[in-house]
């Protein structure tokens, strides 16, 4: 098998989402049969053929620095599902003892 | 400090630290990383950010020129390698204050490469290798309130340009990692790409520490220290770190790999468990940004305009200008001192450059502490005419000094002063010797004194003439003058 039940639980977590084990189950068997799938690319000979990360060919474009308008915090806040004063209000998050 | 410490200091002989710093260092550009959202230290809330800081559906990133600039500055300046093609990565985790779920980074192709800091410890010069420098943007910022279920977070850091400078472990105690850091800070403010404050937190600087008997070439289990957000307590910070691994390891323990927090206020660190098993950045290389080429011609244009580095001006005021290693090291503290004090030496007056080291050292870096040096009244050359002055027997060093306030008062030149207030110093012998002789007669039993043996009568005669002319007898003069009337 391309991939375990309990490495799609990691990534699961590592995403922030909870599967049932029923979804477990599903996504172990059709994130597997996608990694069969690479497999059969590894299956070709790349040698020398430098590795593609970006479909098109170009350097990446620079900007000039100089500083726009920034949003108004209100529309930054709009869909903030709680807010306190000007700042996000979110559950607390603070780790270590 | 509790008993834990001074037991380990008593076993520290048999141990070595091993350190490295990450520093991550704000660029002081005025747009963001990847966008033009504005970049304002201690903007209100919420007020420095844009779609692309948000995160927001649709946005795309686009790097800001100077930023790049920013780090090819150091970059060479460190001697690094630089990358002609360097790449942004996503690097992937959650938390409050990061809008898109991931961090844009630097992963496996950096832009700068095995580069080598130069610093001085205790007089005498190190070095330091670097890793790598990368860039990335910052997070947000969160505010957790005592008592309350909730944090609160503002974005307007989100998104600032930020280099990140990672050190080799080269670094083998706390006062060496200390010297090391300020070298970088100096160096960051020198080359005019950040502020370097760490109480701003525009640098911040994480320490893996670990700790081998003496004499062992493999590597112990390292901690890593974060949270050390002040200069003050770096050294600090890692020297309690060094002691508690020594600590674990003499009482048969052993160190376990974690991260750990200062704790400024306690002065003790405290272990931050991570709920994720391993960090697991799913790091790739992000689609929405091509690779970053540098040409070599930008890179020779960087390194063309780079200033002389406070490394070589250091050496070149103890060689060239006969400047104590100490003196060269704090004139080039910064680098507009540095230029300050090298313009009084370049003045006309021609001042003796050891005499001006130690006017600005002493005299000038007082009045300058909470103001800018380029905001002083007292501008290079007026120091070096002062100097001069004082070289030349026209004023005394004690009017000087007073001359010195005045100048800071008024802006105007010693020799305006000097002119219109007939402050030139008295070197006419007839007139000393008038002044002495009354002085002598005035105090007889002092003159007697002297004449019978009390040698250190001298002093009060030379105080009593000059104060008799109005500060302005030359010193050397009145002494000579008054040792030969007192012996006649």
């Amino acid at each position: 098998m391309a991939i375990t039940r309990d490495e799609v639980k990691e990534i699961a977590e590592l995403a922030r989402l909870s599967l049932s084990d029923e979804e477990v189950t599903r996504f172990t068997g059709q994130l597997g049969s996608i990694l069969e799938h690479i497999d059969a690319l590894s299956a070709l000979d790349t040698t020398g053929i430098e590795p593609t990360t970006h479909a098109v060919p170009m350097d990446c474009p620079l900007r000039e620095d100089v500083a726009g308008a920034a949003l108004p915090a209100e529309r930054a806040l709009a869909a903030a599902p709680v807010r306190s004063g000007d700042f996000f209000e979110v559950p607390k998050f603070v780790s270590g003892s | 400090m509790s008993a834990t410490t001074t037991s380990a200091a008593t076993a520290a002989p048999d141990f070595e630290a091993v350190i490295g710093l990450e520093v991550h260092c704000q660029l002081r550009t005025a747009s963001k990383m990847f966008s033009a959202a504005p970049t304002h230290f201690g903007a209100a809330p919420n007020s420095q950010t844009d779609p692309v800081v948000l995160g927001l559906p649709g946005a795309l990133p686009v790097v800001n020129r100077q930023a790049i600039e920013f780090a090819l500055r150091i970059g060479v300046a460190t001697r690094s390698k630089i990358r002609a093609r360097s790449r942004f990565a996503r690097k992937h985790y959650f938390y409050p204050d990061l809008p898109k779920g991931y961090q844009i980074s630097q992963y496996d192709e950096p832009l700068c490469e095995h580069g080598l800091v130069q610093f001085v410890l205790d007089g005498q010069p190190r070095e330091a290798r670097l890793t790598r420098i990368h860039l990335e943007e910052d997070a947000g910022k969160n505010t957790h309130l005592p008592g309350r279920a909730t944090s609160l977070v503002d974005l307007n850091r989100a998104g600032v340009p930020l280099i990140e400078i990672v050190g080799e472990p080269d670094l083998r105690s706390a006062a060496e990692a200390g010297a090391y850091l300020r070298a970088l800070r100096q160096l960051v403010r020198w080359l005019e790409i950040s502020d370097g404050n760490m109480e701003e937190g525009s640098l911040r600087a994480d320490a893996n520490v670990s700790i081998r008997p003496r004499g062992q070439s493999a590597l112990g289990t390292k901690t890593e220290l974060k949270n050390i957000n002040s200069f003050k307590f770096v050294e600090k910070a890692i020297e309690h770190e060094i002691a508690r691994q020594i600590d674990v390891v003499t009482s048969g323990g052993r160190v376990v790999q974690e991260t750990r927090s200062w704790d400024a206020e306690r002065g003790t660190s405290f272990s931050m468990r991570s709920k994720e098993q391993a960090h697991d950045y799913r790091y790739f290389p992000d689609p929405d940004l091509p690779p970053v080429v540098v040409s070599p011609d930008w890179i020779a244009r960087v390194t063309s305009a780079l200033p002389e580095l406070p490394a070589q001006r250091r050496t070149r005021f103890v060689e060239a200008l006969g400047l104590p290693a100490h003196d060269a090291e704090v004139l080039t503290g910064e680098r507009a001192l540095a230029d300050w004090y090298e313009a009084a030496v370049a003045a006309p007056s021609k001042a003796d450059p050891r005499k001006l080291s130690s006017w600005v050292q002493s005299e000038l870096l007082r009045v300058v502490k909470d103001t800018p040096l380029a905001e002083c009244p007292i501008k290079p050359d007026m120091l070096a005419e002062l100097v001069a002055l004082i070289d030349a027997g026209t004023i005394s060093g004690k009017i000087a000094k007073d001359l010195f306030a005045r100048m800071l008062q008024s802006g105007e030149r010693p020799k305006v002063i000097v002119d219109r207030e007939g402050l030139t110093q008295v070197s006419d012998t007839s007139a000393i010797e008038a002044a002495a002789r009354a002085i002598i007669e005035a105090k007889p039993k002092e003159a007697a004194a002297y004449k019978a043996g009390k040698q250190q009568m001298l002093g009060f005669f030379v105080g009593q003439t000059i104060k008799a002319m109005g500060g302005k007898a030359n010193p050397q003069l009145v002494n000579d003058i008054l040792k030969k009337l007192l012996e006649s």
